[in-house]
């Protein structure tokens, strides 16, 4: 680490630098390690423990009675297997249908000029200033009963699908990046006769794969942690995502089951952000604020 | 060079190939390639139009109507603002404001101030960030209600581990989410313990940002490490200090997930209903959107505010 920060490299030279760094160091690490890790062991581990044993005081640090049981147990009866499936395909319908009309959106209003697109644009981010938990009551009894169309989309995957396009933050992201996609490379192409859809599949799509990352990883991870409106839109148990589905059983189960479930449910999202740490990290933290 | 035509030309290009060097296609031309244009541009627009239209626009005109309406036996009616009066004297109505202020409150405490100063010191360290990165946003990626329902189970007042650690260090055992007092507090610690992770690595972003002459300079002018903090590091983030301070206020104020899942909702003796708890009741328990609107209503323009000048904001930064 190169970079100068707050203390000087000098200060941390002197020996009694050397020691104020060693102990907080050890401080901070060993507290993180415990305030995350910990809620963390406990949950992997007490789903291991005998229905007795659960609930004993007090607690044991390593399960005496090993009952793997529990976690297929937990599978069978919550039935994890439909509410994982389910939470998958609502995650990556909603993402399809982002990076479709969404992407469109954003190239048009950045490069295509479109006749109001200023105004739809503001109508768009107008949208960001309504608080979310406002708009649920409307938007509950829209789907209820879709205007024009007359259709009702409870517990159908649409309810969750198309309201996950009105995601003006996202079309603003991608707005913003192709807007700094440089002019002559787009003229250069619709010079030599390209249309507008070539032009945005063959030269700003593969130019733009950050700003596509994190604009997926922003849809993926708002449907796998939705509550409320999945649990309003998606009554059906069959339907279910894993966060609702869990929460209308988690008083039908044994303490033992349930946290078995609660680990279950939780490795999936743990094992991909081990492998895509760096990705989701950065994208997330550089997406959030140049917003 | 004559003009192909004069006339105004027909609907579709016209039949016989312009010469491609016409460098300006007279008026006719011009009109069909303008639109042309207009109508490629909104094909790729009408997509996502059409959802705003639909799950957005229309619900965000319906959310107004509904305030000022009431339906009964399947009649709508304009009630002015009855809605809005039922609302208010509801015994419920001002214990959840202040039950919403007060999460608010103790959430910017734990959640604006401990992950900055968190932020400052890992910022220092020599080696481990990357670890200590990877700790703070794992609860990030969990299911909250996989997060909520362990915090159950840490908090059970029986058999619950954070009791017994409290007994471990001799200190009385607490009644976590069952006493009035604390059950907003207990509320707010698994509330920050989810999602503290963002803050944390937005912050230590920001302060990488940091020039480091910066810092070399204040101390040539003899500068300690509080006044460093407070004339280099906090000027030098505070626009990002800002943005976060706004964005948690609106996201604090709407706070449903935690109460609902961890004390029902109400909590003991009220203590725990947030205002969007309120709405939820009355539009999902009572089927009374119309004062679920009027509520959602003082909502909007309460955090109104706070949004106008979020958005503000972040367009200084682009600036």
């Amino acid at each position: 680490m190169s970079t100068r920060t707050l203390i000087s490299p000098a200060q941390l030279a002197r020996p009694r630098g050397k020691r104020l760094y060693r102990a907080v160091f050890a401080l901070v690490t060993g507290g993180f390690t415990l305030a995350f890790l910990g809620p963390l062991y406990w949950l992997i581990s007490s789903g291991f423990k005998d229905a007795q044993e659960v609930i004993r005081t007090p607690p044991t640090l390593v399960p005496e009675s090993f009952t793997p049981g529990n976690y297929s147990q937990a599978w069978d009866v919550m039935d994890l297997s439909t509410l994982l499936l389910n939470t998958l395909y609502y995650a990556f319908g909603a993402l399809a249908f982002q990076l479709v009309l969404d992407v469109a959106a954003a190239y048009s209003l950045s490069r295509l000029r479109p006749l109001f697109g200023k105004a739809i644009l503001g109508m768009m981010l107008a949208t960001l200033m309504i608080p979310a938990t406002v708009l649920v009551v409307p938007q509950y009894l829209t789907v209820l009963d879709v205007p024009v169309v007359e259709r009702n989309l409870l517990n159908t995957p649409w309810a969750i699908w198309l309201p996950s396009v009105t995601n003006a933050f996202n079309i603003f992201l991608l707005k913003r990046f192709f807007d700094s996609v440089p002019k002559e490379l787009l003229d250069a192409a619709a010079m030599d006769g390209a249309s507008p859809l070539r032009v945005l599949w063959s030269i700003v799509l593969p130019i733009s794969r950050p700003v596509l990352g994190v604009v997926s990883i922003f849809a993926v991870v708002g449907v796998w942690k939705d509550f409320l409106w999945p649990m309003l839109t998606l009554p059906d148990p069959a339907k279910q995502t894993l966060n609702v589905g869990i929460y209308s059983l988690s008083n039908g189960v044994p303490v033992n089951v349930l946290i078995a479930a609660l680990t279950i449910a939780s490795l999936p999202a743990l094992i991909i952000f081990l492998i895509f740490q760096r990705n989701i990290m950065s994208g997330l933290t550089a997406g959030s604020l140049k917003g | 060079m004559a003009a192909p035509s004069l006339t105004p030309s027909k609907a579709g290009p016209p039949r016989t190939p312009a010469p491609r060097r016409t460098e300006t296609p007279p008026g006719g031309g011009r009109f069909t390639l303008a639109l042309r244009r207009h109508l490629t541009a909104h094909a790729f627009l009408i997509g996502a139009v059409l959802c705003f239209a639909v799950f957005s626009w229309y619900p965000m005109i319906r959310e107004f109507f509904l305030a000022f309406q009431s339906t009964e036996n399947g009649r709508t009616v304009w009630v002015g603002l009855d809605n809005f009066t039922t609302v208010i004297n509801d015994p419920a109505f001002w214990q959840a404001w202040r039950n919403t202020l007060w999460f608010t409150v103790l959430a910017l405490l734990l959640g604006f101030v401990v992950p900055f100063v968190l932020a400052l010191v890992i910022n220092e360290f020599r080696h481990g960030q990357g670890y200590l990165r990877l700790l703070v946003y794992l609860p990030v990626m969990l299911p909250p209600v996989a997060a909520v329902l362990l915090f159950q189970y840490l908090y059970d007042p029986g058999y619950g581990l954070l009791n017994e650690l409290l007994g471990l260090l001799h200190l009385p055992e607490q009644q976590w989410l069952q006493d009035a007092d604390i059950a907003m507090v207990s509320l707010v610690i698994a509330s920050t313990w989810m999602n503290m992770g963002g803050a944390t690595l937005i912050y230590l972003a920001a302060l990488k940002n940091i020039p480091g002459e910066l810092y070399e300079a204040a101390e040539l002018d003899g500068a300690g490490l509080l006044r460093k903090i407070w004339h280099v590091t906090v000027p030098q983030t505070r626009l990002v200090l800002s943005l976060m301070l706004l964005m948690q206020i609106i996201a604090t104020m709407q706070v449903f997930v935690e109460p609902f899942l961890l004390t029902g909702g109400a909590g003991p003796e009220g203590s725990t209903t947030t205002v969007v708890h309120l709405i939820y009741q009355y539009a999902f328990n009572f089927n009374d959107y119309g004062a679920a609107a009027a509520l959602g209503l003082m909502l909007l323009v309460l955090l109104a505010g706070f949004s106008a000048a979020y958005v503000r904001l972040s367009r200084t930064e682009d600036a």
